[in-house]
C-alpha cells in the first residue's frame, strides 16, 4: 500500500539553486551509483549536485513512507526500519538520539567503511532525516578510527553550510567484533566500557539509550537507502527487489581473488547471478559463508540456486546478516577455517556473561579438536551441538549465538569432512588461511 | 478480570552462577555445566508463583526479576 503523501518540495527542484532536475538511479546500483572516481569521499557540493537535498517531510509522513517501502535493516537483523523509526518516537517524553551505526566489526563486512569514506554525506542526510522523523535532536556517527577524517570534514562541510538543523558528533568505534552491538554502541558513546554489550531485558535501547533517552540505532547503509527513500519515494525504492525484500542491498563478497568486491545488487535475484557463477562452478569451493561471523554456511549448491533474500537465507540456517558473501575456495580445511574463526571469536567476548564465558571457550577447544585433533574430541562430532545448545540465548548480547549458527551450519554443510577428519585424521594443506582476522585481534591462533 | 501471568528474567551480566535460584525452583530452573541458571521460558505456573518470587529475591547478585507479562 502506497502512502499519497509527497514531499514538500521535491529534490527535482532543490534549494532554487536552477540545478538540472535530478533523476532517481534506474538500475541495480543505487547508493554506489554516487561514488566518485577511484573511491575519493565525494564533498558536499558533488553530493548535492548529484542527488540534490532531501525535501521536508511534514509531521509523521515519513514514516508512513518508511513502512511503505519495507525498508529493512541491513545492519544484519533486517527488522522493519519504518517500525523501529516509530517506536523510537513514540517510546517517551524526552528527545531521543541517532546512531549511524558504521562501526562494522565484522573482520569479513566491508561496505560500511566504503558507504562512510566514500559517500559521507548519503549517510549523513539518512540520519538527519531519521532525526527529523524521530524527533531527535541530536546525532551521533559511529565509525571506525580510519573512518573519522572522512566524515569529520563532511560534518564540518554541512555545518559551514548551515545545512542541518541538529548537532551532529564523530564517536570512534573500537575495532572490535562487538563494537557495532546496539548496546555496546551506546556504551561506547556514553563513554562506559566501550564496545561491551549491556543487558536490556527489561527496557530496550530503542526506549532508553544514550543519556537515558529513546535511542535509535541504525545501520549506516540503511540510513543511506533512507535518504534515497526521502528523495525519491516508496513506489521508486519498490521498483527493483520483491515485494518481501524489496531494494538492493551492498554486499562485501571474498573469493579466491585477492581483494573483497563491494557489489550492490537488487534483492530478490538468484545469488549465483551476484557472483557471476553458473550451477556448474559449484565445485570450484566448498562452502559459502552467508552474512559473516554470526551468519550461517550454505552448500555451494544451495547458494546458487537461492535468491538473495533474508527469507532464503534463514531457510538453509543462514542470514544475509551483514551481506558477507565468502566463497571457500576448495584447496583450504573448512574445519580449520571454522576453528581459527570460533577462537577468535572467543577472544572477542566481552567476558560478561558465564554461559557465553565458559560455554565458547570450551566449544572453542571442541572445534579446535575437531580441526586438528580429532581423536581428542571426547562424544564425537555430535559433542558440538550439544555445547551450542549450552550457549543459544542465554547472553545478554546475540554473540553466543551468532557463534552457535556458525558452528551448527558449518557441521551441516562440512559434515562429511568432519567424518573424513575423526577416520583419517587432520588435513595437512599448505593453503594461507582464507577467512580474514585482524592481526590485532586478541588470542588470535591460540589452539 | 484476567489474573496476571508472570516470567523469570535473568540479567546474564549480573548473575555470578550463585545456583540459590535453582535450589529454590527446581521446576523451573536447572544448572548449566558451569552451575549458571538454565531458566526454563514461558510463564510461570500460578502454583509456583510464591517459589519464583521467593528465588528472585533470593538472588545474592538481584539478577533475576519477576516480570509481569504483557500479552
Amino acid at each position: 500500500m502506497m502512502n499519497p503523501a509527497t514531499p514538500t518540495s521535491t529534490a527535482r527542484s532543490s534549494a532554487g539553486s536552477g540545478r538540472p532536475a535530478v533523476r532517481p538511479p534506474t538500475g541495480a546500483e543505487r547508493l554506489l551509483a554516487g561514488v566518485g572516481p577511484q573511491g575519493a569521499a565525494v564533498g558536499l557540493a558533488e553530493h548535492l549536485d548529484r542527488w540534490g537535498s532531501v525535501p521536508t517531510w511534514r509531521g509523521t509522513t515519513f514514516l508512513d513512507e518508511l513502512d511503505a517501502s519495507g525498508l529493512r535493516g541491513h545492519g544484519g537483523a533486517w527488522f522493519p526500519v519504518g517500525t523501529k523509526w516509530r517506536s523510537v518516537r513514540k517510546a517517551g517524553l524526552r528527545s531521543p538520539v541517532v546512531v549511524a551505526n558504521g562501526a562494522e566489526g565484522e573482520p569479513a563486512s566491508g561496505k560500511d567503511r566504503v558507504l562512510v569514506q566514500q559517500l559521507p554525506h548519503l549517510v549523513l542526510d539518512g540520519a538527519v532525516l531519521a532525526a527529523a522523523t524521530v524527533g531527535a535532536g541530536r546525532v551521533y556517527v559511529h565509525v571506525p578510527s580510519d573512518a573519522v577524517p572522512a566524515v569529520s570534514r563532511a560534518i564540518e562541510e554541512r555545518r559551514r553550510a548551515g545545512l542541518d538543523p541538529c548537532d551532529i558528533e564523530v564517536v570512534v568505534a573500537p575495532d572490535r567484533f562487538l563494537a557495532g552491538q546496539e548496546t555496546a554502541a551506546v556504551a561506547t558513546i556514553i563513554g562506559r566500557k566501550p564496545a561491551t554489550p549491556t543487558f536490556v531485558g527489561l527496557k530496550p535501547i530503542r526506549e532508553q539509550g544514550v543519556g537515558g533517552r529513546p535511542t535509535l540505532v541504525q545501520n549506516v547503509e540503511s540510513l543511506a537507502h533512507a535518504a534515497l527513500i526521502g528523495r525519491f519515494g516508496a513506489e521508486w525504492f519498490r521498483r527493483v527487489g520483491t515485494p518481501q525484500s524489496p531494494g538492493t542491498v551492498l554486499l562485501t563478497v571474498t573469493g579466491r581473488w585477492a581483494e573483497p568486491r563491494i557489489v550492490e545488487a537488487p534483492l530478490g535475484v538468484p545469488l549465483g547471478e551476484i557472483l557471476q557463477l553458473g550451477l556448474g562452478d559449484a565445485r570450484s569451493f566448498q562452502g559459502v559463508l552467508l552474512g559473516g561471523y554470526g551468519g550461517g554456511w550454505v552448500t555451494p549448491n544451495e547458494a546458487l540456486a537461492m535468491p538473495l533474500t533474508e527469507e532464503a537465507a534463514r531457510k538453509c540456517g543462514s542470514s544475509i546478516g551483514a551481506g558477507v558473501v565468502a566463497l571457500l575456495p576448495t584447496n583450504v580445511c573448512p574445519l580449520s577455517e571454522v576453528s581459527r574463526v570460533v577462537t577468535y571469536l572467543e577472544g572477542e567476548g566481552a567476558g560478561q556473561c558465564g554461559p557465553c564465558v565458559n560455554g565458547l571457550a570450551v566449544l572453542a577447544n571442541a572445534v579446535g579438536q575437531l580441526a586438528y585433533r580429532p581423536n581428542a574430541l571426547r562424544g564425537g562430532v555430535a559433542a558440538i551441538p550439544t555445547l551450542c545448545g549450552l550457549v543459544e540465548g542465554r547472553g545478554a548480547c546475540r554473540h553466543p549465538d551468532g557463534v552457535a549458527r556458525f558452528v551448527r551450519t558449518a557441521l551441516r554443510v562440512y559434515g562429511d569432512h568432519a567424518a573424513l577428519h575423526l577416520q583419517r585424521g587432520p588435513c595437512h594443506t599448505s593453503a594461507p588461511p582464507f577467512l580474514p582476522i585482524p592481526a590485532t585481534a586478541p588470542r588470535q591462533g591460540a589452539r | 478480570m484476567k489474573r496476571p501471568r508472570f516470567t523469570l528474567v535473568l540479567d546474564p551480566i549480573a548473575c555470578d552462577g550463585h545456583g540459590v535460584c535453582a535450589e529454590l525452583l527446581p521446576e523451573c530452573i536447572r544448572l548449566d555445566p558451569w552451575g549458571f541458571p538454565i531458566i526454563e521460558s514461558g510463564e510461570i505456573p500460578v502454583e509456583l508463583l510464591d517459589h519464583a518470587e521467593r528465588a528472585a529475591v533470593s538472588c545474592p547478585r538481584m539478577a533475576l526479576t519477576l516480570v509481569k507479562l504483557t500479552s
